[in-house]
């Protein structure tokens, strides 16, 4: 009986092509608006390690203290970053499964084709354990071992598109690469990789590109590689030059922590809250322990990854989509009471209500699969409107992906079978021997 | 196949209770062509919605074809009325958007037959009205005796026990209503068994037995003059 239905749907949708379109039109319209604010709230808001997000761990800890009057973060007055003495304290402990202190740096790249010129490249600075624990994939190579960090060791680990820029997209594991006038053996070329937010650090740029190079936390500090990202002093910058910022409290680096368990990331939290402890008996911390674990979806909510604005925009899309809706869900209802007289004569001839409930259901996502095809269109067209709003990195991001078509087909389908549900059931209420006698 | 016993019908507002039948009993055996007929308003239409199906009733009792139809489901009634009835409608009912194939195929379609036997069906009931070569007309490009032949047709196509017929003449022209009325007693002939509401007297002595409802009751159930009379001459 389905194709018979949809046989049915399709000429009726075809005998009051008026009606049809306007339908379609509303749903089409509705659903354009509601998939374009969800499409850009999906690319800031999805999850950018979903196999891990529960087992990797931000830890932040409270090095400035309640006496220093100066507000950081959301409400419980921890700091985003920690310090470069709690980044080398928590590496040294290595009590987590992996871990990875990190800071966002970069150099000036002088290639070795003279054709090219010198170029500015962002890089990383981390541990052996960030490729591992954030499960980056490699085009060629590996990243560099913990013997590399411990050895301060002059390895570079580079992006796709940089080993295509300076080799030409060939492998380049075992090449050197001059970064400020030092030379860096490649050791690992990774392949295509860009969570999004790009959670690791929320601080720069987290709807951009991971960065281009990536070398060992303890080569860059030797290199007094200074921080291209976020840094915060609290008012107190310490004493000048580096070796000044790195005894300093200044906020400048991340640290990032797997725990697979439960049990892991209750041991390390216990770990956490000892080591702040320990600061505070040697005298460096003046106030009770306070550091926080936080797993990435807490993270990201944490850090507002996805701004008020947007969620705002998502709720008054979909409200306009109710409204769109409700619309169809008038006009199907003038269209089925238009053909109350054919209801009747089918429950006449034998249809029950159930029959009659399928048939205008069925209808019902008929044209809610065409609303939703005319949706997609018309995503399409709100998604290219919002380039002129939206950052470059949030653009880049804002595409039509498969998922993205599932979603708007089946959210499509499924709001206007919803909608159509009271006139579908108001068509099996038709009495047939009221219809037939009004004849 | 039809027995209705002290049956009652009233529809009710806030402020008045109106009786469209009332103590109302009939028998129609099967392959009897009655015609009830009655001036408007005297609960004719009621009786054959009731028969149909297609309307509850209050008081009395009512066999189909030996099965009591009350307290059934909208389920069984649907089933009951696809399966044993064949309605015939004045305004002949037909779905416009679905040409006269299709419409002959909406009762067969709920009976669940397979296509092929549905094929077969609607190929014979078409012959049998006459219109094997109309089966692909929308009701749009057929003249209003054609329209009812296909309505007949349809109501025939699933081997209905009981047609039911209201006013089947009454949208058509002398001409045409001659030729439906022809074909209804074909089909009785042929051992339908027919109902036919009517309020043309000149329809009604075609029947082979007439009730007269007036103000929802059965008044009259003398047999035909000409039944009479034809009765008398085989003895």
């Amino acid at each position: 009986m389905l194709k018979y239905y949809l046989t049915l749907a399709l000429r009726s949708l075809k005998r009051n092509v008026v009606l049809t379109v306007l339908m379609i039109a509303a749903i089409g319209v509705g659903i354009g608006a509601s998939m374009t604010t969800l499409t850009v709230f999906r690319a800031m808001a999805g999850d950018p390690i979903p196999a891990k997000s529960g087992q990797l761990f931000a830890v932040q800890i409270d090095n400035w203290g309640p006496k220093k009057g100066v507000v950081i973060g959301d409400k419980d007055n921890l700091q985003e970053q920690i310090s470069y003495p709690d980044a080398t304290g928590l590496m040294n402990a290595r009590a987590a499964h992996r871990q990875s202190a990190m800071y966002a740096t970069g150099f000036a790249l002088t290639p070795s084709n003279p054709d090219l010129r010198p170029f500015q490249v962002q890089a990383r600075a981390a541990y052996a354990d960030f490729f591992p624990m954030f499960d980056v994939p490699f085009r060629y190579g590996g990243p560099w071992t913990a013997a590399d960090d411990e050895d301060h060791a002059d390895v570079v680990v580079i992006g796709h598109d940089l080993n295509d820029k300076v080799f030409g997209g060939a492998n380049s594991v075992g090449k050197t690469m001059n970064l400020d006038d030092h030379e860096y053996r490649v050791v690992g070329v990774l392949d295509r990789w860009q969570p999004t937010p790009k959670f690791y650090d929320l601080n720069n740029n987290k709807y951009g590109k991971p960065e281009e190079a990536f070398i060992p936390f303890t080569r860059a500090i030797d290199q007094q590689l200074p921080s291209w990202g976020n840094n915060n002093c609290g008012g107190d910058a310490g004493a000048p030059g580096w070796e000044g910022r790195l005894h300093s409290e200044c906020i400048w680096m991340q640290f990032w922590a797997e725990l697979p368990s439960a049990a892991d990331a209750e041991h390390y939290r216990t770990f956490l809250n000892n080591y702040a402890a320990e600061q505070q008996r040697l005298g460096r911390f003046h106030w009770a322990p306070n550091t926080r674990l936080r797993n990435v979806r807490e993270w990201l909510a944490y850090e507002h990854a996805v701004s008020q604005e947007v969620k705002i925009l998502v709720l008054v899309s979909f409200s306009f989509l109710l409204v769109c809706l409700l619309n169809a869900m008038g006009l199907m209802l003038a269209k089925i009471m238009g053909r109350a007289a054919d209801i009747g004569v089918r429950r006449a001839l034998g249809a029950n209500r159930g029959a009659i409930f399928a048939q205008c259901l069925i209808e019902a996502g008929v044209v809610g699969l065409a609303g939703g095809l005319l949706g997609l269109a018309l995503t399409g067209l709100g998604l290219l409107g919002l380039r002129s709003l939206l950052s470059d990195d949030v653009n880049r991001l804002t595409h039509f992906s498969l998922s993205n078509v599932a979603i708007a087909v089946t959210l499509s389908v499924a709001a206007t079978i919803l909608a159509g549900l009271y006139p579908t059931w108001r068509a099996a209420q038709v009495q047939p021997a009221w219809q037939l006698k009004a004849q | 196949m039809l027995k209705m016993t002290h049956l009652s019908k009233a529809y009710r507002t806030e402020v008045v209770e109106t009786f469209a039948l009332r103590d109302f009993s009939i028998h129609v055996r099967e392959g009897e062509f009655v015609a009830v007929t009655g001036p408007s308003g005297s609960g004719k239409t009621t009786f054959l919605s009731i028969a149909g199906l297609l309307e509850e009733f209050g008081g009395g009792e009512y066999q189909l074809d030996g099965a009591n139809v009350r307290g059934l489901n909208d389920n069984q009634r649907s089933r009951l009325r696809n399966q044993k009835i064949g309605f015939i409608f004045q305004a002949f009912n037909l779905i416009a958007d679905l040409n006269a194939q299709d419409n002959i195929d909406v009762p067969l379609r709920y009976r669940g037959f397979d296509g092929a036997e549905r094929r077969r069906r609607i190929q014979e009931s078409l012959s049998r009205v006459g219109l094997s070569a109309r089966g692909r007309h929308y009701p749009a490009e057929l003249s209003g005796g054609q329209q009812q032949r296909v309505a007949i047709a349809r109501a025939l196509a699933g081997s209905p026990r009981l047609l039911l017929a209201d006013e089947p003449t009454g949208n058509l022209d002398t001409q045409m209503a001659r030729g439906v009325m022809d074909l209804l007693e074909e089909l009785h002939r042929d051992g339908a068994t027919i109902v036919m509401v009517t309020h043309d007297p000149e329809l009604a002595v075609r029947a082979q037995r007439e009730v007269h409802i007036v103000d929802g009751q059965v008044v009259d159930l003398a047999p035909q003059p000409r039944l009479v009379a034809a009765a008398h001459a085989n003895s």
